[in-house]
C-alpha cells in the first residue's frame, strides 16, 4: 500500500465523515468497508467522496485523475469495497498518469 | 457575495456567443470554450478555452482549471451542438458519430466533471440543449433529433441523481433560430416548420436566454428534469 495514496483517501473520508453522518468513518483503516456491503456508505456518499478524492489528488500530486474510468469499472471486484482497495485504485491511477 | 461562475460550451458564435454577453451583463463571471479561438478581444470577466467538448481530457483539464482559477462553477450551460440535415439513407456513419460525440458525449463529460465541483458546494444549475426537432420528428433530422432525445432523457435521469446535492438539471428546446445550424435549410421547409409552432415566428436568441434565466434562477430550486420547448411546441 502506497502510504501517500492511502493517507489522502483516509483524510478525505475522515474529513467528510462528520458532514455525511457516518460515525464509523471518523477513523478508518485499509480494511474499513466503504461501499457494497451492509456497513458501507450509500451511493450518493460514494460519488461525493470520489469527487473529493479526485480534487485532493490533483492538489497533492498535480495529476488529473478520473477514478471511475473503464479499467476501474470493469474489474471483477469493486475497487470501492474498502478504504484500502480505493487507495490502491488511486495509487494505480496516479502511476498511470505519471507514466502518460 | 462573489460573482457566480458560469460555464458555457460553444461560445465562439451563435447562441453561445450571445449568452456570453447576456450573462456577463448580469454580473456572472463566464468561462467558455470552442474548438477555435474566440473572435475579437475577450470581454471583461470572460475566460476562453480552446477545447472540443467531445475530447474528455481537454474538458477535464479545462473544468479543473476553471475551478482552480475562478473558485467553482455554479451554472453550466451545455450549448455546444452540431446538426446535420440529411435523409438517413444518405447519412454517413462518421456524421452520426460526430453528432453524438458533440451533442451527447460532450454534454455528458461536461455534466460529469462540473457535477463533481457542484456537489461539495451543494448547489448547481445545469441547462442542456434539446430541440423541437425531437417532438416534431422532423424528416431529415433523424440523427440530430435522436441525439437531442438522448440529451432529454439524460437530463431527466441526471436531475434525479443530482437532486440530493441541490443541483437542478433542465433543458431548453429552441425552435429554429437564424444560426449556422439552419442557414442551409430551404425557405419552404423552414416556413412549414414554423407553421407547426403555436407562435409562428423564428426564435430569437433572447427567447432562449429568457428560458435559461428562469431555469438558473436561485428561486427555481423546485424545477428539475424538465425540457422547456419554445414557440408552443410540446
Amino acid at each position: 500500500m502506497n502510504n501517500k495514496a492511502f493517507e489522502l483517501v483516509k483524510s478525505a473520508i475522515e474529513e467528510l465523515a462528520a458532514e455525511l453522518g457516518y460515525d464509523q468513518l471518523r477513523k478508518v483503516t485499509a480494511e474499513t468497508p466503504l461501499f457494497g456491503g451492509e456497513q458501507g456508505v450509500d451511493s450518493l456518499t460514494l460519488v461525493r467522496l470520489i469527487a473529493d478524492i479526485e480534487r485532493l489528488a490533483e492538489d497533492t500530486f498535480g495529476k488529473q485523475i478520473v477514478l471511475a474510468d473503464e479499467l476501474a469499472m470493469s474489474r471483477r471486484s469493486s475497487p470501492f469495497r474498502t478504504v484500502g482497495s480505493l487507495s490502491e485504485l488511486l495509487q494505480e491511477q496516479i502511476g498511470a498518469a505519471n507514466a502518460a | 457575495m462573489p460573482p457566480e461562475v458560469m460555464m458555457i460550451t460553444g461560445t465562439r458564435k451563435g447562441i453561445g456567443r450571445y449568452l456570453v454577453d447576456h450573462y456577463l451583463a448580469r454580473g456572472y463571471v463566464v468561462a467558455g470554450c470552442s474548438r477555435d479561438p474566440f473572435d475579437g478581444p475577450l470581454p471583461e470577466n470572460y475566460h476562453h478555452y480552446i477545447a472540443d467538448v467531445a475530447d474528455e481530457k481537454a474538458m477535464i483539464t479545462m473544468i479543473r482549471d476553471i475551478k482552480r482559477k475562478l473558485g467553482g462553477i455554479s451554472v453550466l450551460i451545455n450549448n455546444a451542438g452540431i446538426a446535420s440535415m440529411n435523409h438517413l439513407v444518405l447519412t454517413p456513419m462518421s456524421t452520426v458519430q460526430r453528432i453524438f460525440s458533440t451533442n451527447v458525449f460532450g454534454s455528458f463529460i461536461a455534466m460529469r466533471e462540473v457535477a463533481k465541483i457542484m456537489m461539495p458546494a451543494k448547489y448547481g444549475r445545469i441547462v442542456n440543449f434539446a430541440t423541437v426537432a425531437t417532438p416534431l420528428n422532423l424528416e431529415g433530422e433523424a440523427v440530430y433529433a435522436a441525439s437531442k432525445a438522448a440529451v432529454e432523457s439524460f437530463t431527466r435521469v441526471a436531475a434525479r441523481e443530482l437532486a440530493p446535492f441541490n443541483i437542478t438539471v433542465n433543458a431548453v428546446g429552441p425552435t429554429p433560430v437564424m444560426t449556422d445550424l439552419i442557414r442551409t435549410v430551404p425557405k419552404h421547409k423552414m416556413d412549414a416548420l414554423i407553421g407547426t409552432q403555436a407562435i409562428k415566428r423564428l426564435g430569437e436568441h433572447r427567447d432562449i436566454a429568457n428560458a435559461i434565466d428562469f431555469l438558473i434562477a436561485r428561486e427555481s430550486d423546485f424545477i428539475t428534469g424538465q425540457t422547456i420547448f419554445l414557440g408552443g411546441i410540446s
